[in-house]
Formats: C-alpha cells, sequence, structure tokens
C-alpha cells in the first residue's frame, strides 16, 4: 500500500479487489520431494480415510501446507521478528526467529532420521500404518525426540497446519470438494440464511459451496 | 527534516469510529480537518466483497484486516518482575488498522454502560463502604453522570441504526428488553434480531431459573435502516462470517457505513492513509500543541501544523503516542504519581461448551451473527447485592454464539484423540450440536494500582521508538467474579438441557496468547481534576488544553459491557463541547 490522500467522493478505481488465489494441485513450492511424501504420509494418518470423508492426502491437506509455506505464511511475514529473541513465559508466548518454513524443514529431516533409529532403516513413509501411528504418538507425547528440534511442537504445527488446510475454504487447496464441510453438515459459505434464522432445529438443505466451488459450477 | 504542510484547523490522527465521528462534527462545524491514518483505504467493494469475504483461514486465521505486528506491536509481561517480550503476532486481542479501525472487524455488540458504572466509586463506597474495596483497587467516578452521557448513546444508536428491544424507556420498565439498562429517551432505532435455536433456547433456560432474558443490542441490523447522515444500511443476511471480517452486506455498523460516504464528500475534509503519525508537536512552554508530525510510506516526513489535535488511535496507541510526545507526567506503579499509562483494565471474559444429544439437537452454528444473541443482566455491575459474594463488579451472561466457522467452531468433547478417525467421528457427532461460547460471560475488569501502561525499554517500532508495555494480570477481586458467573452459566447451559457442560472461569497469569477481547482500555483516564486524571470530563488534556483523546483509554476501570457503545457516545458528548464551548472560547473547558 501506498501513502494516499482521499478526498471529494469514495475513492474508487477498477480492478482494485483482491481475490485469494487458487491453489491448484501439481508440483511442490516448498517442499522436496522427499518432504513432500512424508508430508502426504504424515496428513493422511492424522486424517485416515473412512467412511466420513476422503484421507488428508487425497483432500489435498499436504499441497495446502506447502502454498502456506511457500507463501507469507511460511515466513511470518506481518509478525514482528525484531531481537533480541529471549524465552519468557507461557502467557507471554512463542519468542522464536524461527520461521514455520524453517521448522518444517528442520523437523521433517530429523524425524526421518528418528524413524530409521526406531524402525531400523526405514523412513516414515516406509512404516506400516501402525507403525506410522506409533511415531506420531511418540512426537506427540514427546517420547520420540528430535534432533535439533522440538518434536511436540513440531507436531502441534503440523496437526494445526493439517486441520486448518481441512477445514478452510477449498479454494486453499485442502479441503477437496468440501470434504469436511459435507462431514460435519457445514454449508460453505452461502451469504444468505434470512430463511433459515427461523427455522429451529431443522436441518439445512443446501448444497455445500464455496468461494470458488459450487456443485452446479463446471471447470 | 520534516517538509511542513499548510496549515489545518484540525489534524485527527487516527481515522477510526471516533475519528469519524469527530471529523464529521467538526467539519459540519465549517473547520478545515485532516485525519490521518496509518493503515490503508479499505472498503466494502474492494477488501471485502460479497464473493471472498467469507474466509475463514484469511481473515481469522491469517489476520488480514488487522495491524501487523512488523508494524506496531506491543511488549507484555504480568509484573514488574518480570522482562516484557514483544508480541509476536496478535493472541488475546486482535488490533485494528486502516480506515474504519476496529469499527470494521468489530462484531457489533452495542452496550451501554449502566448509569452506576460511570459513579462507580462512589456508588460502591456508598452502599458497601470504602472498606469493601481491595486496597490496591484503583476505581474512580469518570467526571460525567448518566443524565450527561444518554443523549450521546442515542446519538450514535441511531448513527448506527442499533437493533435492539428498549428494557427503560423514560424510566418504565419493558417487557423483554432489559430491565437493568439506564433509563433512554428513545426506543432503540431498528426491532432487536431474531435469533437462532440455541439463542432462543437459551433465553427459555434463563427463564427456567427465573432471569429475564433480552436479546443482544446489535449493530448487525435486523432490518434496512437510512441514518440521520442519510446513509443507508442492509439487513443482515446472518451469514455468520461478521467479527473479524468486513461486513459485504453493508449491513454492520462501521465508520464505511455510517458516516465516510458523507464526510468524503465534504470539502473540508482530507484523509491521508498510509500514514503514521510519529509524535504530536507542543510548543516550549509544553501546554500547547501546534501539530502532528507522520511519515509516509516512501519513508518522507511531514509537518502538519494544526490549532487543534483530536488522539483518535486505539487505546493502546493513544497512550503510547502521549508518552512519546512528552504530554503529561508518565505513571509510577512504586508512588502511584503521573497519570500517563494509570489504570490500564481488559476484560475478564469467561465461557465454554455445552454438549447436546445429537439426535434432538440441530443447532446450526452457522446460522448466526456478531451481534445475536440473547443475554441477562442479573449479575452485571452493582445489579445484584455484593454484600455475601465477595467481590465488586460482574458482567452479562449470554448465548452469544456468532458463528459455525469450521476452523474455530468444532470443539470435541474431553478425552477424544485429537487426530485420526475418532476425532474425525467427534468432529461430525457434535458441530451441530453443540454450544460454543467463549466470551459468555462478558465481565468487568478494574483498575489496580500494578496494572498499567509504559514505554517498553527495549523493543522498538520500524521507526527506533519504543513499543508500548502492558504489565497485566488478573486479581483475585476478577477471578471470583469470574466463577460465580461461570457457575452461573453452567447453570444455564444445564437447564437448556445440555448433556454435558466444559466450562472454564478465567483463570490468572493474564495470558496474551489466547484470545479474550479486544476490549484494552485505560491508561489515559478522564476524571474530575488533574490529580487523579489525564483528561477532563470532555476528554480535553488537563495538560494541553488544544488536545483532546477519545477512546477507551479514558476509561477509569472497565464495565461489564463490549466498549464500543460507550466510546461512539464520549466521542459525541466531546464533539458537542468542542462546538458548543471550547471554538468560542479555545482553553480549558474545566478550570483546574
Amino acid at each position: 500500500m501506498r501513502a494516499a490522500i482521499v478526498k471529494g467522493g469514495i475513492p474508487w478505481k477498477p480492478g482494485a479487489g483482491d481475490p485469494p488465489e487458487v491453489v491448484r494441485p501439481g508440483g511442490w513450492k516448498y517442499f522436496t520431494p522427499q518432504e513432500a511424501k512424508t508430508v502426504e504420509a504424515f496428513v493422511d494418518r492424522l486424517i485416515p480415510a473412512d467412511e466420513l470423508s476422503p484421507g488428508g492426502k487425497d483432500c489435498g491437506c499436504a499441497v495446502f501446507i506447502d502454498r502456506q509455506l511457500a507463501g507469507p505464511y511460511g515466513r511470518f511475514e506481518g509478525y514482528y521478528m525484531a531481537g533480541p529473541f529471549q524465552k519468557g513465559t507461557k502467557e507471554q508466548g512463542p519468542q522464536s526467529p524461527e520461521t514455520p518454513a524453517q521448522t518444517y524443514r528442520k523437523a521433517l529431516a530429523a524425524f526421518d532420521n528418528a524413524c530409521r533409529t526406531k524402525y531400523p532403516g526405514k523412513t516414515f513413509v516406509e512404516l506400516a500404518d501402525d507403525q506410522k501411528d506409533e511415531a506420531i504418538k511418540g512426537l506427540e507425547d514427546g517420547s520420540l525426540k528430535l534432533d535439533g528440534s522440538d518434536g511436540q511442537e513440531f507436531f502441534k504445527l503440523i496437526l494445526k497446519n493439517t486441520q486448518n488446510g481441512f477445514l478452510a475454504d477449498p479454494i486453499y487447496g485442502g479441503n477437496k470438494e468440501g470434504a469436511s464441510w459435507k462431514m460435519i453438515g457445514f454449508p460453505g459459505t452461502h451469504y444468505d440464511y434470512r430463511d433459515w434464522i427461523d427455522k429451529h432445529n431443522q436441518k439445512v438443505m443446501l448444497p455445500v459451496v464455496g468461494i470458488n466451488f459450487h456443485p452446479n459450477w463446471t471447470q | 527534516m520534516a517538509l511542513k504542510l499548510p496549515h489545518k484547523d484540525v489534524a485527527i490522527i487516527g481515522l477510526g469510529w471516533t475519528g469519524s465521528i469527530l471529523a464529521n462534527e467538526l467539519t459540519d462545524a465549517g473547520l478545515d480537518v485532516v485525519a490521518i491514518e496509518r493503515g490503508p483505504w479499505r472498503d466494502t467493494a474492494t477488501d471485502f466483497p460479497i464473493s471472498y469475504a467469507q474466509d475463514e483461514l484469511r481473515y481469522r486465521i491469517r489476520h488480514e484486516m488487522f495491524l501487523r505486528n512488523s508494524q506496531m506491536s506491543v511488549t507484555f509481561r504480568n509484573n514488574t518482575s518480570q522482562t516484557a517480550l514483544p508480541v509476536r503476532t496478535w493472541g488475546a486481542f486482535m488490533l485494528g488498522n486502516g480506515v474504519g479501525g476496529a469499527g470494521m472487524h468489530w462484531n457489533a455488540e452495542f452496550w451501554r454502560f449502566l448509569p452506576s458504572d460511570f459513579i462507580l466509586k462512589s456508588h460502591l463506597t456508598q452502599r458497601y463502604g470504602a472498606s469493601f474495596l481491595p486496597t490496591d483497587m484503583t476505581i474512580q467516578d469518570w467526571g460525567i453522570t448518566w443524565d450527561d452521557i444518554e443523549p450521546h448513546y442515542d446519538a450514535f444508536e441511531y448513527l448506527c441504526g442499533t437493533s435492539g428491544a428498549a428494557g427503560n424507556l423514560g424510566g418504565k420498565i419493558q417487557d423483554g428488553g432489559n430491565p437493568f439498562e439506564g433509563s433512554r429517551s428513545r426506543p432503540y432505532p431498528t426491532p432487536a434480531m431474531k435469533q437462532g435455536f440455541g439463542h432462543a433456547l437459551f433465553a427459555e433456560g434463563a427463564k427456567k431459573l427465573g432471569y429475564k432474558p433480552f436479546p443482544q443490542p446489535s449493530g448487525n441490523l435486523s432490518q434496512s435502516y437510512t441514518n440521520p447522515l442519510g446513509v443507508t444500511l442492509g439487513q443482515c443476511t446472518y451469514c455468520g462470517f461478521c467479527e473479524w471480517f468486513g461486513c459485504a452486506n453493508y449491513s454492520k455498523a462501521s465508520p464505511q457505513t455510517t458516516i465516510l460516504p458523507v464526510l468524503l464528500r465534504k470539502s473540508n475534509f482530507e484523509g491521508r492513509t498510509d500514514c503514521e503519525v510519529t509524535r504530536i508537536n507542543v510548543d516550549n512552554t509544553g501546554k500547547r500543541a501546534t501539530g502532528v508530525t507522520y511519515v509516509d510510506t516512501s519513508g518522507a516526513e511531514f509537518e502538519q501544523p494544526a490549532d487543534l489535535v483530536i488522539l483518535c488511535a486505539f487505546s493502546l496507541f493513544n497512550v503510547q503516542l502521549l508518552l512519546l510526545s512528552g504530554i503529561g507526567v508518565a505513571y509510577d506503579p512504586q508512588t502511584g504519581e503521573g497519570h500517563i499509562g494509570r489504570n490500564f483494565t481488559h476484560q475478564t471474559v469467561s465461557g465454554g461448551l455445552g454438549f447436546f444429544d445429537k439426535d434432538k439437537y440441530n443447532f446450526n452454528p452457522f446460522v448466526a451473527a456478531g451481534a445475536i444473541g440473547m443475554c441477562i443482566d442479573e449479575f452485571n455491575g452493582d445489579n445484584f447485592d455484593h454484600t455475601s459474594v465477595g467481590f465488586v463488579g460482574g458482567g452479562y451472561i449470554g448465548q452469544v454464539q456468532t458463528n459455525g466457522r469450521p476452523i474455530e467452531c468444532t470443539a470435541v468433547p474431553p478425552g477424544t484423540p485429537a487426530w485420526g478417525s475418532k476425532w474425525k467421528q467427534a468432529l461430525k457427532d457434535n458441530y451441530l450440536s453443540t454450544i460454543n461460547v467463549g466470551a459468555a460471560c462478558h465481565a468487568s475488569m478494574y483498575s489496580y494500582r500494578d496494572n498499567y501502561l509504559s514505554l517498553d525499554p527495549t523493543y522498538k517500532d520500524r521507526f527506533g521508538r519504543p513499543l508500548i508495555r502492558l504489565t497485566i494480570d488478573f486479581h483475585d477481586n476478577e477471578l471470583k467474579m469470574s466463577k460465580f458467573l461461570t457457575d452461573k452459566y453452567t447453570e444455564i447451559l444445564k437447564a437448556m438441557g445440555a448433556k454435558q457442560t466444559v466450562t472454564h472461569p478465567r483463570k490468572a497469569p493474564y495470558d496474551v496468547t489466547e484470545y479474550q477481547t479486544s476490549h484494552l482500555n485505560g491508561g489515559a483516564i478522564m476524571g474530575d481534576n488533574p490529580g487523579n486524571s489525564a483528561l477532563n470530563r470532555y476528554l480535553q488534556s488537563w495538560d494541553v488544553p488544544n488536545l483532546f483523546v477519545m477512546g477507551a483509554s479514558a476509561f477509569p476501570q472497565n464495565a461489564g459491557y463490549n466498549p464500543t457503545g460507550t466510546v461512539g457516545a464520549l466521542a459525541y458528548w466531546s464533539a458537542a463541547a468542542i462546538r458548543s464551548q471550547y471554538l468560542k472560547n479555545p482553553g480549558p473547558l474545566v478550570h483546574a
């Protein structure tokens, strides 16, 4: 944004809107191919395919995280990042100069190393599902230590990012065709529920729609 | 070297609610007004149009509308024995940015304070005796009374088209409204909003327990409305993307939807956006403001001379700018001397979850609005006898759930795994049948000697100026109150038919990472003499009479309601005094 003078009426110029960019699967903007495989396998255990929805990988959660890490969030753009950095109380919040993109790079490598040690010779993606779950639980409860990274903090980060992607608007790539919204019963971004405000305790019978997603729209 | 610009009658710092109100009132009085705003121009059609306004990730999770911490942040500590550290990204509160300020992304919960709130110290002392108050509590009277402020609440409500049910019209209690409210001169301009199933069920539960529930007063409009300036707002569509978001439907009261279309057409008004005021300039007597200095996005520095300076930034930044400009005496918590930074308060909110049988209850939580809801006011302020409860203050309790946005509103019962198929099943089983309100109990926070604002010794903004430092913690009085209110809320949830409740009274220490509310108050408080306040009863600086300071920084302590109604009313009150008294005879409106 540039400094401006506003006077004489409401400023307006054509094309001034800033709609979100549509995330499309295909290729990786931040992850290396090995990192991408690990994250795809990871999100598929956090959100396993079952009768309620497709799995995290097919919903696009790894694509979501990749695009987020390649963008402003991955750099903590807009955060106060001036030093000095010093550890404070829990109530003062995280005080690390490390960005999410840097955290993933370090922690994913350390996680594969930790898996190779615990399951001789095998990286995370090569494990059976129950072993994958065991490794993830190890991160969650702190029993699986990562060299140079805080495994529990990394678990919290990837869980939050995965669930955000799964539950966010489908335009961001992690909630393919509104899979999570269909699962929970959220009809999406209809913008007008005046017909429903008085219909207490009745199921809203509307198709799931998103910013660029509607069952009647064709690509 | 700053470029000196042509003189203006009035320089306004910040173009949010109070800046817009003051600019409109003072241009009406014929003055040449410039408003200098550090954020961008923002408007419905370009910044939150209907095609993509409903975006939880962008606006709620990634903070699109808010002040960027890289532009300006704050530091925080619980007490003076700790080292304050910077807030790297907003948590406990979310601060606005750009034209419209927080008035663009607020819920629009549109409350008046109680008459007794304005004379709090006198009232409590008279009713309970001075020894009833904690010794380190520093509450005081505002220097104004209900009769002073009521006409200005009315003006702000009619500007916004506020939807509600009157509870006390000219002293007569009205069925269906808040029977505890102060006497109002007129009904609300528009009828109360409709309520969803969960909100209506709360009212039923509250009635069963003998309370008198009423609809929350709302700046999301129940019907279209044309205000006295001729600006029309639309009817709320209950879309559930309101607070944290701009309203794409012109149905939430904001400067954009009520004032700016008129203000911007006036030839004696000019706004300068993305221009950050770095200080208020005073002459060598220190008693007169000469204007402001600001920096634009190119880094160029300008001096804007003005006869009258109106400080209309957010509360914390009003205090920061006063301290940086050397206006008034900085508060010292050791000696209790000085007023700039004193009586800093927040809000004491608590709430939680009510899980209901999914086969019997479908709340459709996504059919909602920012200021929808049913509330009770039996336990607010001094509406009840505090003799035996061991605290003073209180708050309203309500089912004020604003949304069913999936990232925020997918709570699961305790004991559910955090991931995997069981987590998914719990989401599905509870999303439609859970009441999820973080601030169901919205209560006061009174002021204390050791909660204050000061300049941070270490952390700086992008211009090298010290950040404002928040030293704040909850005190026993507020913790007891929160327990009391949260217990009452839990009883109502059970009366509504909840099969399981998970509620959380507010706990110490104050935590800056988890959202509470964005209601930060005090630090440049109003009062009846310069020995107890930074501003007189008209929000005029005691030290620099051609400087007026708007906003919640003027609150001597916080009441149990959302502050914006009172912030707007104070702005109209101050503007009226400037127009009717100050302009005729510029100088102190109250003689010390």
